[in-house]
């Protein structure tokens, strides 16, 4: 049960986190998708940059275990997926997520 | 049919405003949370160097992948915006504006989308 | 001129459709009733009943908005059809759909079990435990709270509840977890965590604490969209949220 807020908490907590993080990034995507994408502008502005790493790496754990939470109640109530087993997979799920996130912003930075 | 199932599938009893952000809520969060491994994977072909993220940037730039994009960002809009309808209602204890949060939510992400469409396009 | 009555009321008479069966199973079953200008539904379903079918079950007591007993499916809405006019939800074709209550276990026909809806009211920690007396004992004095105090308006806000179900019937969550408390339950939970002479605010915190509790709302808000008594369920799950949320922070709050 405890586990259980605690999930709840941190689903909120992720939550004002990505609120502030996804106008940020609606923002720049706004500015950057204007005149076309290309690697060569996403990798200036990231290459470098420790502001934006740990923007990045604290928006990607963010939303891999906001996903994950999140995910675990669509399981739960859609699926029929209950108990520790699924959410310790889900916890897997999300951490897997983030640490992929945090490896590209990590590319971008070290490009 | 079972009782159960006829029940679960009837409409009548769910239409209404805040049930309606819910659905808009649940389905925009199950499309972001699928499409963010995808995400993060095209990004991390910036670790093979510029030239592969260059050419998947390419790749994807076509009318299909266009439309997909905007679809992503009012998908954004919309959980962001159904998700503080949610947090107002948990920590402000909102009550009375229940309908309009809900309009202001659909509205937000709406105008963040056309933003989108004329900014972008 | 008893006869002249009799031919208007088939003129001008609607179909209603009845669900009929019990927990193994069932379907609906069609009556053709007058289409009376003054009739709630509940005058119906006795109509049907007293005239045409005496074997159909269904439940009511009170008739006129206290008791709590006879709420059906309406249309596939959830209401209390004592308090129901049948000209104000029949369909422009003239028609009417009665099903039992969803989420509750069917006895027969239009009458649920409620057994596990109450259950749930005792699991939420639905019980008034008066601070100043030990285990139910009648308190030396009375407890003065003023009406117009903050607390106590906040306790009255969810107070009027007559424990009719049509929330829990209306829940979604309550129908994809079972185990899951239900507005009703947990209203009644806020109304004695606003109650300043209440003294076992912990233990009912932690009783509608995580998933089977108010965590798993996600504030459908269908609890207070059809509320026949206007209460507002949905917020006072929120106020349970808030309310286990800060006290983690409190100093040794979360136990």
């Amino acid at each position: 049960m405890r586990g259980q807020v605690h999930l709840w908490a941190a689903q909120r907590v992720t939550a004002a986190l990505l609120a502030v993080a996804v106008l940020v990034h609606l923002v720049t995507i706004l500015l950057a998708v204007r005149g076309g994408l290309t690697a060569g502008e996403i990798i200036g502005r990231l290459s470098g940059s420790e502001t934006w790493l740990l923007f990045y790496a604290v928006f990607a754990l963010s939303a891999g275990l906001h996903a994950a939470i999140g995910l675990r109640n669509v399981g739960a109530e859609w699926l029929g997926l209950r108990g520790r087993r699924a959410d310790l997979a889900w916890l897997g799920v999300g951490l897997l997520t983030a640490l992929f996130g945090i490896r590209a912003a990590w590319g971008l930075y070290a490009a | 049919m079972p009782l159960d199932a006829t029940h679960r599938l009837d409409l009548r009893a769910r239409n209404h405003p805040a049930y309606w952000g819910f659905v808009l809520h649940r389905l925009s969060g199950i499309g972001l949370a699928l499409f963010l491994p995808l995400h993060f994977w095209a990004l991390g072909q910036a670790i093979q160097g510029e030239a592969a993220l260059d050419g998947f940037l390419r790749w994807t730039d076509n009318a299909l992948f266009k439309f997909a994009e905007w679809g992503l960002v009012v998908l954004l809009a919309l959980h962001l915006a159904g998700g503080l309808r949610v947090m107002a209602l948990e920590f402000l204890g909102w009550r009375a504006r229940q309908k309009d949060l809900v309009a202001a939510s659909a509205g937000f992400a709406l105008l963040i989308g056309l933003l989108f469409l004329f900014h972008a396009g | 001129m008893a006869e002249t009555e009799l031919a208007e009321d088939k003129a001008l008479a609607w179909t209603v459709k009845v669900w009929r069966g019990d927990a193994a199973g069932g379907g609906f079953a069609e009556y053709a009733v007058p289409a009376r200008a003054n009739q709630t539904v509940l005058d119906i379903v006795t109509h049907i009943q007293r005239e045409l079918d005496p074997s159909l079950a269904y439940r009511f007591a009170c008739r006129v908005g206290m008791c709590g007993s006879c709420a059906m499916e309406v249309n596939g809405r959830a209401r209390w059809t004592c308090r129901t006019h049948a000209s104000k939800v029949v369909t422009e074709g003239g028609t009417l759909e009665l099903r039992p209550l969803a989420n509750l276990p069917v006895i027969r026909d239009l009458a649920t079990d409620m057994a596990p809806f109450f259950d749930k009211w005792a699991k939420a920690g639905g019980r008034f435990q008066p601070k100043d007396a030990k285990d139910g004992e009648v308190p030396a004095d009375f407890a003065v709270v003023p009406p117009a105090s903050k607390k106590r308006q906040e306790a009255d806000a969810g107070i009027e509840c007559i424990g009719c179900g049509v929330c829990y019937a209306s829940c979604d969550i309550v129908a994809w977890n079972p185990d899951y408390l239900g507005p009703a339950a947990l209203n009644r939970a806020w109304t004695l965590v606003n109650d300043v002479r209440d003294g076992a605010r912990r233990g009912r915190l932690d009783a509608v604490a995580g998933d089977a509790g108010c965590h798993s709302c996600h504030s459908t808000q269908s609890c207070t969209e059809r509320c026949p008594k206007n209460l507002d369920p949905s917020s006072a799950i929120a106020g349970l949220k808030r309310s286990i949320f800060w006290r983690f922070l409190e100093p040794g709050g979360d136990r």
